[in-house]
């Protein structure tokens, strides 16, 4: 299981022909206590780069990325309910959602992880 | 090509404190300022309705106004009656334009200008040089318009800031909500001057604390060192502010809005309007009494409050649609209220829909939120009357 990371400080889990979303360490603690999040409709197509849905904290709002192009498979419906998941557990329990993956060759073009940690490290 | 390089922040006299507490500090009107510390915003917020926070809020323009004739020159710059104000008391004023626009919001008070003391006025850190050149070229030859660059402010608020402040200088809570003097704060072994006012900018009971920017860290630390008092950033200033159904400067309020259509006619004594003694003989006096008056004169559009009925924050800039899809204003100001946990706003809406009940939607990424016109604060005002 590899994970992959974006310019726009999200994450991708890939298992196979899908990838698991969520946002980076940097990102919540760059925007802050978590109030809100908007995730995608299940069954949605999106390519890569469109807004697929938004994070927002007490005092800022982001649009999350669909990192790769693909149909949504799955939302986090713990996350929608309690927004401070995507604080404390960004990496796990605060996920926001799963992809099928149309054209895997895209996840070529994304970060590992020594590459994203200088680039966050930079931001 | 130009020169874009912006000119370097300005440093309030707590940087060096903020940076050792760990505060994320952001460019705020030109200065670097502490947007949270590492509680963050929402614990921050939520300290301040129970406890106390503190905040460093040396951005803001500090000056003094001296000379017998000073409250009456002051005058001809607001719709707000400064003469009768008496000894000691703290009151809000709104500096217009001549189409009655207002040019910055702020607070005075009379420290016995008549006697040799001043007018001490608070006003918008981002306004201040202009209010200042303003003020100076408008009744700067009837009194002595000094700026106070030299000086810290500090903002200690909530329902334990005057157990807190207590310590420091036991009788200070004898000070009731608006009322200011001047008192000497032990922090430590050496006593600190400061002119503290009861007042604030949270809703909660609290205090504003100018003080020389050479004692302004000393102070703080005191502050900070009582059980009560954690330090708060200006993202919580906001939230808080906000839940209090208090004007930003630059967002609800600015020179396209009259002090009616603002919903600040309670800022207009009575004494300054149509049939009182000094009406009249402020910038704009033509265009706010006529809407004060009402009738075809009437403002187009209003402040007003709005409550989300669903669980989505709305911003500013949202446009506001009636149910049937009618552009009806745009939002001013909006946070997901940590106090009340919904989503609030302020907007300016045509007059026809600022009712307290009227249903709007904000278009939100192209969606309808429903939304209520409710009375505001949205959290209960709580201030010290004695």
């Amino acid at each position: 299981m590899a994970t992959r990371y974006t310019e726009d400080h999200e994450w991708l889990s890939i298992e196979g022909d899908s990838a698991t979303v969520g946002i980076t360490h940097h990102a919540q603690d760059a925007l802050g206590d978590v109030v809100f999040v908007d995730l995608p409709e299940v069954g949605k197509t999106f390519a890569a780069k469109d807004i697929a849905g938004v994070v927002e904290s007490v005092k800022a709002a982001a649009d999350v990325y669909m990192p790769v192009s693909g149909e949504v498979t799955e939302v986090n419906e713990a996350l929608r309910a309690d927004p401070s998941l995507a604080n404390s557990d960004p990496l796990g329990a605060g996920w926001f959602f799963r992809v099928k993956l149309s054209d895997p060759s895209q996840l070529d073009a994304l970060m590992d992880e020594a590459a994203y940690g200088s680039f966050s490290a930079s931001a | 090509m130009s020169d874009t390089n912006p000119p370097p922040l300005l440093h309030t006299p707590l940087h060096a404190l903020h940076l050792e507490l760990g505060t994320r500090m952001v460019p705020f009107a030109g200065y670097s300022m502490p947007v949270q510390y590492p509680a963050g915003v929402l614990a921050e917020h939520l300290h301040t309705r129970t406890a106390a926070g503190l905040f460093d809020v040396s951005h803001m323009g500090q000056l003094r106004l001296v000379g017998p004739d000073a409250a009456a020159a002051f005058e001809t710059l607001m719709p707000v009656d400064v003469i009768d104000l008496p000894v000691g008391k703290q009151r809000y004023g709104l500096l217009l334009n001549d189409a009655g626009g207002i040019l910055d919001d702020l607070m005075f008070v009379n420290r016995d200008v008549a006697h040799g003391g001043d007018i001490f006025v608070i006003v918008n850190g981002a306004c201040k040089v202009a209010d200042i050149a303003h003020i100076q070229a408008t009744i700067g030859q009837r009194c002595s318009v000094i700026p106070c660059p030299e000086r810290a402010l500090l903002a200690l608020q909530g329902p334990q800031a005057v157990t807190a402040i207590e310590r420091l200088c036991p009788g200070i809570g004898k000070l009731v909500f608006m009322t200011g003097g001047q008192f000497q704060l032990r922090c430590g072994n050496q006593f600190v001057d400061a002119f503290v006012t009861r007042s604030g900018y949270t809703g909660e009971d609290g205090f504003e604390i100018s003080v020389h920017a050479d004692h302004a860290e000393t102070l703080a630390r005191s502050l900070l060192a009582q059980t009560e008092v954690r330090p708060v950033g200006l993202g919580a200033r906001n939230s808080l502010r906000l839940e209090a159904g208090l004007c930003l400067y630059g967002n609800d309020l600015d020179t396209t809005t009259t002090p009616v259509e603002a919903n600040l006619n309670w800022a207009i004594q009575k004494v300054r309007r149509a049939g009182g003694a000094r009406a009249g003989g402020f910038p704009g006096a033509d265009v706010v009494l006529a809407q004060l008056a009402g009738g075809v004169a009437a403002p187009l559009r209003r402040r007003i409050g709005l409550r989300a009925l669903e669980r989505i924050p709305v911003r500013e800039h949202t446009v506001l649609q009636t149910a049937g899809g009618e552009p009806a204003g745009e939002v001013t100001s909006g946070v997901l209220g940590p106090s009340i946990n919904q989503p609030v706003a302020m907007a300016y809406v045509a007059a026809a829909h600022a009712a307290a009940g009227t249903r709007l939607h904000a278009i939100v990424r192209g969606k309808p939120v429903p939304m209520e016109v409710v009375p505001m604060p949205f959290v209960p005002n709580r201030y010290f009357r004695g």
